[in-house]
């Protein structure tokens, strides 16, 4: 009975030592606000990164290629050295609106007050279930990740006779991973016109191994009793159906889906916080506070980013607003909406407030060539850049000004095609 | 001795809910029995494939032992259930008209439900029926039924398997029956008037001697016999499919909520059903199909389940599926003449000793324990004639406990199990907050059975709504590092179905 009601406080809890709760809880310190915790619920931080071995990452962030332990290395090094308290091993199970947390691991169960929240929890893989693939339901098929987690952190090998359905950056990733590992990747299929899955790892992880990738193709049928044994390949007709009449068989030992990723939001559920149907990430404005007043979320909860250098950018964005949520007790109001307009699939923030430095995120909603990023108040242009090619795959991140931001008019977010002449 | 020389008073071949229940209901008594099942664990075929309802009794014809059963069992289940430890919600059932032309029927219904002694049954209006289920787009009318109830099949199935073990009954996994064969006379005969014969049974490499042989095989139910020598009985694998619903569609559907049936059908309709553990199930399909073992989810199906979802209620959408699955219904009438035969459960006239029960389909589930009786009253019948006089054992042992489900704990109950075991501080399957002491539970479990299915039936670890995506990695690892049982030696389900079949990634 003593210790249940024995309630800790804390400034700022970061829920999550991945990429983004690293960056956020190292950003956080360096804006002055002393009395973090950063809960983690592996053995070690670093999350996902951990157990992505390949290279490519820090680019953008650190203009050299470095593999994923060696990218989260540099930012736990920057938790270690800054003296920030890391909980290990803690699942945080609860999250009021009231921004109480509940806390498990072996020691037992906690509570935590803070006064401010940030959402670092990261993502889930969309699953066979939840595409509804028709067939069998025995051993052999995974999702990108586990696969991944499973080869690269445990020495278990998944299959030798692979196919990969989804052109999602992982996928590509393990494709090349498997043939490394001995495995045959027969083919990468992707029901979609164009790729998910950036460029360069289309390049370097299907090209450069001679894996062929085919468009506009799906498993219509997984074959097997206990374990699949094979996998329908089916073409998508013109009107976006599955063609499973025109479906060939394929043997296969294993079926690794990489169909995309949904931010794991549950706890910001429990806290209330507001989520768009399109991100299903929460909304937030341009500090990245949530709709529950001191909540932030960053990362892959917030929405699915394909580079992680743009995850720690986002994580360390929060700064400012939790410093001056917690100097203050609140933030502006966010009085501007921000909508997607033409050739936009989503944009964020879904709102601001025009009080601080606003970088909007966007994905286009088709590929192409020459295009132009228009942001717009009432038919007025605030601001407008050329991209040379745009893709669905590759997120762009683009500063806006907030001076030039007119309080309570709506900002459309636009692409339209070609160079837009002033 | 008796485990060497495999010789039982009792043989029971199918270790679904009716066989597990009849494995209980034995063990009460001092005879000596077995259970055999082919598959690694008791409850994989239609036991563990259905909408794990409690039924009223109302849909069955009067008279039959269908109704009779049906009625008694759920009069009965919130008492098993809580002998044996199993979640159990009485939440009601709505059988929704559409408009009057199919309030007749639903008269019909309840007319029939009060034949057969169903209590409660209630006529209730549109107004009614959206205000005990505000979401529901169109409801003219329905019937109430405040004592259908549901369970946990599968938690069910193991309870009894469990129970029965512990009171002494045998169970043999991965024995599928290969061959019967009758014993001479006199060689195993009690007395005079007993038992003329016994049976050779060949089950999962051993060779088992028994008096009394019961068949409750389930969708094999019609082989088995024939492979004693009864070839009587025809069984049609009828599939049925379901969507699984993520818990945050739970809120969305408070009762059980079915169609008016179809006259002439083999099943109930499409229906929404609560779980205990707060998904949501649409389904059954109803389809006759060739093999009894084909449990495949079809496009065609899956299209029709997730329109059907949508007309009952709008917000049902594919975003809240997490997973799809398939049962099989044992069903005795063939697809031209659809509906339903009654049970049948006796001992063969022209084969003294063996028991069938064939065409077990629903209400099964509900109608298990009352089965189960009335097979250990024919049981005693072929024993007595014998001259033996079958008593009850004083030290059997009612209760059975489940393992403590940490997540349905509150957190001051929480906080003790953690400090009286950190293992329960461990969470091992995010979705679902299974830790790892529940994990070991389910990997130690009664029964033997180590399958990763055998740990997500018992743990409900890889049931949410990421499917396994966190904790099947963390499940290996524990499997190896804990219990040293290698990946290549781990199967998700049936013999062969390898979860690793590439092994290790050094090793090619």
């Amino acid at each position: 009975m003593t210790k249940r009601h024995m309630t800790d406080r804390k400034d700022c809890v970061i829920i999550g030592g991945g990429a983004a709760g690293l960056a956020a809880a190292a950003a956080c310190r360096e804006n002055g606000i002393e009395d973090i915790l950063l809960i983690e619920r592996g053995e070690v931080l670093g999350g996902i990164l951990n157990q992505c071995i390949h290279d490519g990452f820090g680019l953008h962030k650190f203009s050299e290629t470095l593999t994923g332990p060696e990218y989260a290395q540099r930012y736990i090094d920057m938790i270690t050295s800054r003296g920030i308290p890391v909980l290990l091993n803690s699942m945080v199970t609860g999250l009021s609106p009231d921004k109480v947390l509940t806390v498990i691991n072996r020691g037992g169960l906690h509570r935590i007050q803070a006064r401010s929240v940030i959402l670092a929890m990261g993502s889930r893989e969309r699953t066979r279930g939840a595409i509804g693939i028709p067939g069998s339901r025995g051993a052999g098929i995974f999702t990108a990740g586990v696969a991944q987690n499973l080869i690269n952190m445990k020495n278990f090998m998944t299959g030798r006779r692979v196919i990969i359905l989804g052109s999602g950056d992982i996928g590509l990733i393990m494709a090349r991973r498997l043939t490394l590992e001995g495995a045959k990747v027969l083919m990468v299929l992707e029901k979609l016109p164009y790729p998910s899955g950036l460029p360069r790892n289309i390049n370097q992880c299907l090209r450069d191994f001679d894996i062929p990738l085919h468009l506009r193709r799906t498993v219509s049928y997984i074959h097997g009793g206990g374990h699949l044994t094979g996998v329908d390949i089916a073409p998508i007709g013109d009107n976006g159906e599955i063609q499973p009449d025109r479906a060939e068989y394929m043997e296969c030992d294993s079926l690794l889906l990489s169909v995309g990723l949904i931010p794991e939001n549950e706890l910001s559920r429990q806290a209330g916080v507001q989520l768009d149907p399109v991100t299903g990430g929460a909304v937030v404005d341009e500090y990245g506070q949530t709709s529950v007043p001191g909540i932030f979320s960053c990362g892959n909860v917030l929405q699915i980013h394909d580079l992680v250098d743009n995850v720690s950018l986002e994580g360390e964005a929060l700064a400012l607003g939790v410093k001056r949520y917690l100097e203050a007790g609140k933030l502006a109001e966010p009085g501007i909406k921000v909508f997607p307009g033409q050739n936009i699939r989503y944009c964020l923030p879904q709102h601001l407030s025009g009080q601080a430095p606003a970088v909007i995120s966007f994905r286009p909603s088709v590929p192409g060539k020459l295009h132009t990023i228009i942001f717009s108040q009432n038919g007025k242009i605030l601001r407008k850049k050329s991209l040379l090619k745009i893709n669905p795959a590759e997120m762009e991140r683009i500063e806006l000004d907030s001076a030039l931001l007119e309080s309570g008019s709506p900002l459309q977010v636009e692409l339209v095609p070609g160079r837009l002449q002033s | 001795m008796k485990a060497q020389d495999f010789s039982y008073d009792v043989i029971i071949a199918g270790g679904g809910v009716v066989g597990c229940a009849i494995a209980r209901e034995l063990s009460r008594l001092d005879l000596n029995t077995a259970l055999l099942e082919k598959e690694p664990d008791v409850g994989w075929g239609a036991s563990c494939r259905n909408s794990g309802v409690v039924h009223a009794g109302y849909n069955n014809t009067p008279g039959t032992l269908m109704a009779k059963f049906c009625v008694e069992g759920n009069q009965g289940f919130e008492v098993l259930c809580a002998e044996l430890d199993v979640p159990y919600k009485k939440v009601g059932k709505l059988v929704v008209a559409d408009g009057p032309d199919e309030v007749p029927a639903l008269e019909r219904l309840k007319a029939q439900g009060e034949t057969n002694g169903v209590r409660g049954l209630e006529m209730i209006d549109g107004d009614r029926v959206r205000e005990l289920e505000p979401h529901l787009e169109h409801a003219y009318a329905a019937m109430y039924s405040p004592n259908s109830a549901i369970t946990s099949p599968y938690l069910l199935t193991i309870a009894l398997a469990e129970n029965a073990l512990a009171n002494g009954v045998d169970i043999f996994l991965n024995s599928g029956v290969e061959r019967i064969d009758r014993t001479p006379s006199a060689s195993t005969a009690g007395g005079p008037e007993g038992i003329r014969e016994g049976f050779i049974v060949k089950a999962g490499g051993r060779e088992f001697r028994t008096r009394i042989l019961i068949n409750s095989a389930g969708v094999n139910s019609a082989e088995l016999s024939r492979l004693a020598g009864v070839d009587l009985y025809t069984i049609y694998p009828c599939r049925g499919e379901y969507y699984v619903l993520d818990t945050y569609a739970g809120e969305l559907v408070q009762h059980l909520v079915y169609p008016v049936p179809k006259p002439g059908s083999g099943g109930l309709g499409i229906h929404l059903t609560p779980t205990v553990d707060g998904n949501i199930l649409i389904g059954p399909s109803n389809e006759y199909i060739e093999s009894a073992e084909d449990y495949s989810v079809t496009a065609p199906v899956m299209k029709t389940l997730s329109e059907e979802a949508r007309s009952y209620m709008p917000q049902l959408n594919g975003g809240f599926y997490i997973r799809s699955f398939a049962g099989m219904r044992a069903k005795q009438t063939p697809p031209e003449k659809g509906g339903y035969f009654d049970y049948v459960i006796k001992e063969e006239e022209t084969c003294p000793g063996l028991i069938n029960l064939v065409g077990i389909e629903s209400p099964g589930l509900t109608a298990s324990a009352p089965i189960a009786r009335y097979v250990s009253g024919i049981v005693r019948n072929i024993v007595e004639r014998s001259g033996r006089e079958v008593c009850g054992k004083p030290d059997f042992i009612l209760k059975r406990t489940a393992p403590v489900r940490f997540a349905e704990q509150d957190d001051e109950v929480k906080a003790k199990l953690i400090a009286g075991d950190p293992d329960y501080g461990e969470i091992i399957c995010r979705c679902e907050q299974i830790t790892k002491k529940e994990i070991r539970q389910a990997i130690e479990n009664p029964l033997g059975a180590r399958s990763l299915n055998s740990i997500k039936y018992r743990s409900r670890a890889m049931m949410g709504r990421c499917q396994g995506g966190y904790c099947t990695q963390r499940i290996l690892q524990i499997l190896r590092d804990e219990y040293g049982i290698m990946p290549e030696e781990i199967e998700l389900g049936k013999n062969g179905s390898w979860v690793l079949s590439g092994g290790r990634c050094d090793v090619t």
